[in-house]
């Protein structure tokens, strides 16, 4: 019959829907992991910038280590070399949100620790110089200012979190990744699915960079 | 109201200021002049340790701000600084600026704060620049809502590091003239400044200060008059 293009998404659209009930895992996972991978980015972060020595090299150390191995090691020494540690198993979600949250906050680290000392030094001398206490001058003087600077390097890093999410198939999360596979092997089809599934983390992207641009024009609110 | 005794400050190896002894007294308006590196800025910001310095003693009324044991963050909540390059909190509205301190560091209501704010926006002329974001603003504005916002602790003292010196000429007397109607309510002011004509006018002392050492320190009359060292004597004829 020779060579021709063989495209049938039509037996594939009863499989749809469960393609996309992926998506609330996916979410799922990358939110978590967002949350996990902000907050202690910020707590590496202020190590790395401040006095404690002992801090400041745990932090590097740790942004080295956690930036220097593949993401998929790291989950996999999660959810199946781990449980050998600490005898009991880890389920596949909460393995992919400290692996991927562990990670980012690598990551996350390193913008914030950029956005902080991109801060005019004035603005912490006239925080000191009315008084304001080291954590209240970070919390409402330092970090806001940081914040609004590296808003496009940080929407950056969970762009990369949403899509990376999908080596979470190698520990077997019900996923849009795994999802998509599972109906290529049902079907004998694997072209139509994992398009489908591109589309749905493309679509997830988009929608990540508008919410994105929202935030930042709110934020510019005061230029 | 401010004793300094032997001051020094080392930057690594070089020595900015070589033993500073002197005094400002409750409601005196001190004008500290010099050339560009004679330490005069790095000694007026000893005096809240956002320098720390390297030996010698500062009071500030009766603590001894260079004890370890003083909790310097409670003293700079009495003394007030206004710097060059103004360093309003960009993300705050100008009234903002002038009620976060007072409301998160010394626990005062929002109600007062605020009354408080546009009441010192009012004196310096910009109750209606209240809800504006100081990007909107003229540098001679931005650097009066410093000192209201400095002003909004009530301090004892005002710290003023070359307040007029990064801006533009015509914004220059709008400052002065705010710092001026400041120093007669008996404000204690220490002002580096190169503004001579208002350290003539407005300053009870001159400290002149070459080299890290305090070279002179007399009544303004008598500096700008009959300048006793040499030092002094060529830094008036370049600057007058």
């Amino acid at each position: 019959m020779g060579f021709g293009v063989n495209l049938n998404f039509s037996q594939i659209i009863p499989s749809i829907p469960f393609i996309l009930q992926g998506v609330g895992v996916t979410l799922k996972i990358v939110v978590f992991a967002a949350l996990l991978g902000f907050v202690f980015g910020v707590i590496l972060a202020l190590c790395k910038i401040g006095r404690i020595k002992v801090l400041t090299w745990l932090a590097d150390a740790y942004t080295s280590v956690f930036r220097g191995t593949p993401l998929v090691l790291q989950l996999m020494i999660i959810y199946f070399g781990l449980p050998q540690l600490i005898g009991f198993e880890i389920e596949a979600f909460p393995a992919a949100v400290i692996a991927f949250g562990l990670n980012s906050a690598a990551y996350i680290s390193e913008i914030i620790r950029a956005g902080i000392l991109a801060v005019d030094k004035g603005q912490r001398e006239a925080a000191m110089a009315l008084g304001v206490p080291y954590k209240r001058m970070m919390r409402d003087i330092i970090l806001p200012q940081a914040l609004k600077n590296i808003l496009p390097a940080l929407m950056n890093e969970f762009i990369t979190l949403t899509k990376e999410s999908a080596v979470v198939t190698v520990i077997g999360a019900m996923d849009i990744m795994r999802r998509a596979y599972i109906v290529g092997g049902q079907k004998y089809a694997y072209f139509e699915p994992l398009l489908i599934a591109g589309l749905i983390y493309y679509i997830l992207v988009i929608i990540l960079t508008l919410l994105g641009k929202a935030v930042e024009g709110r934020m510019r609110k005061s230029d | 109201m401010i004793k300094v005794v032997d001051l020094h400050k080392s930057f690594g190896k070089l020595e900015v200021l070589k033993g500073i002894t002197t005094m400002i007294k409750q409601g005196e308006v001190v004008a500290i002049i010099g050339p560009s590196g004679s330490g005069k800025s790095t000694f007026l910001r000893c005096l809240n340790l956002l320098e720390e310095p390297t030996s010698g003693k500062i009071w500030i009324g009766d603590q001894e701000i260079t004890n370890p044991k003083t909790n310097i963050m409670k003293v700079r909540q009495n003394v007030g600084m206004v710097f060059q390059h103004f360093h309003l909190f960009p993300h705050m509205t100008v009234l903002e600026n002038l009620t976060y301190a007072p409301m998160k560091v010394k626990g005062m209501t929002k109600v007062d704060a605020e009354a408080k704010g546009l009441e010192l926006l009012q004196k310096v002329g910009l109750a209606e620049k209240a809800n504006e974001y100081p990007n909107r603003l003229s540098g001679g504005q931005k650097q009066r809502v410093a000192i209201a916002r400095a002003l909004a602790m009530s301090p004892d003292v005002m710290l003023f590091d070359e307040p007029t010196s990064a801006l533009d000429p015509e914004m220059v007397k709008e400052v002065l003239e705010v710092m001026k109607s400041l120093a007669h309510t008996g404000m204690t002011m220490a002002i580096v400044t190169h503004e001579m004509g208002f350290a003539r006018e407005v300053a009870d002392r001159v400290l002149f200060l070459d080299g890290g050492q305090l070279v002179e320190d007399a009544p303004p009359s008598e500096f700008f008059s009959a300048p006793k060292s040499k030092r002094a004597q060529e830094f008036l004829e370049k600057m007058l």
